[in-house]
């Protein structure tokens, strides 16, 4: 079966979409995504949807699920590259999808990442103090 | 109005969907839509076919290319036998959702395109007809 | 309006194809000399034999509508012929003449043809002279089509021009926005902002809005749909220079900036700015006073 390939990069997960989804692969990689996490204990996840040229309401759906589901597990995840036109053409649709974090480019989602990790580490060990 | 060319696409299968856009947008490209409209145009397609394909259990697409006023433009009409809409004024609404959805489909195509009717009854199955001009 | 239903047309120019050429070039050039335009004449010779070609062609299929596909070939050439003319500064009038001066070379063959049936001839003549009517008109629409184009880019090129997008510093970049904004022009400078924010991957944005005199409702929802697109594709957006008025306007209008960073001018905003980007600013002057 078509599957989207899931990167293992250190403690983070990385997730290129450069093909046009139909629904169920959508729901895939979904459910890949969020058994990825657990089974490689991962703190983050960079999805780069910078070659996807339109996301319609389904797609904008899993994205913010995975946001939500990777909260869940303890993971951060960051949507990056999303191009003008569709950041335009999915506000326009209705969805600002008000929980999930973005950064323009994988090296700043990356950044982004890093800190959002760091900021959680501080919180524990303050907690431990 | 001028017709310039027409084609029928079946909705029947979620790979009809991914058709339907693919079409949409390489027909958008032909009339030089601006990347903006062209991506505009290509989700209100993706959203109304999968309406099509989910509420009214499969149809067809009618995509039409356009010239009215010396402007060009795409129209494309959703047609399916499925069991229609009761309330068309609350399925227009955002977040109304008969399915387990997100409720935007029909409203959010409706924002997208500049042209937008739809036309249902009970029972008999619903057709929705959008237009974007270049 | 009742067309016969076969039309000897098609026929006819088939028979004279060289002599209509020949007759209806000579006309134009006559003609071209009185309206003291200058025609390249390679080029006129293979367009008037395209749309005699295209005349028998569409004249086939009997179909008097031109819009309709058999015609599709026709309108192509035609926008063609007006495009270039307009673009050589011709007028309407000179424009439509290529279509228009076909008639007499038309007709003296009708008549030769038709010349012991009145009928036909009447209504050979009367089909001819609607479709070249149509046609003629047809091409005066695509030379204003041209000009409208053209009016069109020189708006756009200024609308582009009145609202350039700087860069302040490393990754932040600013919007000063002057004059009334209408919703297209929102619209369009909103779109080359976020377009910007991509070549440039600068991570901040600032619209300032201190040169606007007015703010409706549409064009407070493009700002608040701006401010929405850039976090989704994750750069940062803040508001500044927004004035009294424009504050009261907002909050009479009910439009909820609610999420939406503002600040009282740019230079707040462009603190903030660098606040988030890990940059201070520092006085070396000052430094240098303290440590003496």
């Amino acid at each position: 079966m078509e599957r989207i390939p899931i990167l293992r990069m250190g403690d983070f997960l990385l997730v290129t979409i450069q093909v046009d989804m139909h629904d169920r692969l959508a729901m895939t990689l979904q459910d890949d995504l969020t058994r990825q996490i657990v089974a490689s204990n991962s703190r983050g996840v960079l999805i780069d949807i910078s070659s996807l040229e339109m996301i319609d309401s389904f797609i904008g759906r899993m994205l913010s699920n995975i946001s939500l589901m990777s909260n869940v597990l303890a993971a951060q995840t960051v949507v990056v590259g999303m191009q003008p036109a569709v950041a335009i053409t999915l506000v326009e649709l209705g969805m600002s999808m008000p929980g999930v974090r973005t950064a323009l480019n994988v090296e700043k989602g990356m950044m982004l990442l890093r800190e959002c990790l760091d900021s959680d580490d501080s919180e524990v060990e303050d907690d431990a103090s | 109005m001028m017709l310039l060319k027409s084609e029928s696409l079946p909705i029947v299968s979620e790979q009809d969907i991914v058709r339907a856009r693919q079409v949409a947008r390489q027909w958008a490209i032909d009339l030089n839509f601006k990347l903006i409209d062209q991506t505009k145009f290509v989700t209100a397609v993706s959203e109304l076919a999968r309406n099509t394909l989910i509420y009214g259990r499969g149809g067809f697409m009618l995509l039409e290319a356009v010239e009215k006023d010396l402007r060009k433009g795409l129209r494309a009409v959703f047609e399916d036998r499925g069991p229609g809409i009761p309330d068309i004024e609350e399925a227009l609404k955002d977040g109304f959702s008969t399915g387990n959805s997100l409720g935007l489909g029909l409203p959010g195509a409706k924002r997208l395109s500049n042209e937008f009717e739809i036309i249902s009854q009970p029972g008999e199955g619903t057709r929705v007809t959008i237009a974007r001009w270049t | 309006m009742n067309a016969p239903n076969h039309t000897g047309l098609p026929e006819i120019i088939k028979k004279h194809e060289t002599d209509l050429l020949a007759d209806w070039l000579k006309e134009q050039t006559a003609l071209a000399t009185r309206q003291q335009v200058s025609l390249k004449e390679g080029e006129l010779k293979s367009q008037c034999s395209e749309f005699l070609r295209l005349l028998r062609k569409g004249t086939q299929g009997n179909n008097p509508d031109i819009s309709t596909p058999e015609w599709a070939e026709m309108r192509e050439l035609l926008t063609s012929v007006s495009r270039s003319r307009a673009q050589q500064g011709f007028t309407p009038t000179q424009t439509a003449t290529f279509v228009f001066s076909f008639k007499k070379s038309l007709f003296i063959r009708l008549r030769k043809e038709f010349a012991n049936n009145a009928d036909a001839l009447a209504d050979e003549t009367w089909t001819a002279t609607n479709l070249l009517d149509e046609l003629g008109l047809f091409t005066t629409e695509m030379f204003q089509k041209t000009r409208e184009e053209v009016i069109l880019r020189q708006q756009q090129g200024l609308l582009e021009l009145s609202t350039p997008v700087v860069m302040l510093w490393e990754g932040i970049l600013a919007l000063p926005l002057i004059g009334i904004l209408d919703s297209a022009r929102t619209e369009l400078v909103m779109q080359s902002l976020l377009q910007k924010i991509v070549e440039t991957g600068a991570s901040v944005a600032i619209i300032d809005i201190t040169g606007v005199p007015t703010v409706d409702t549409l064009v407070a929802q493009h700002l608040l749909k701006t401010v929405t697109a850039a976090r989704l594709m994750g750069a940062d957006c803040f508001i500044s220079g927004i004035r009294p008025q424009i504050a009261q306007t907002i909050v009479h209008l009910g439009v909820n900036l609610g999420d939406i960073t503002t600040k009282a001018n740019l230079k707040d905003a462009l603190a903030l700015a660098m606040k988030q980007s890990g940059l201070t600013v520092v006085n070396t002057k000052k430094l240098k006073e303290m440590a003496a």
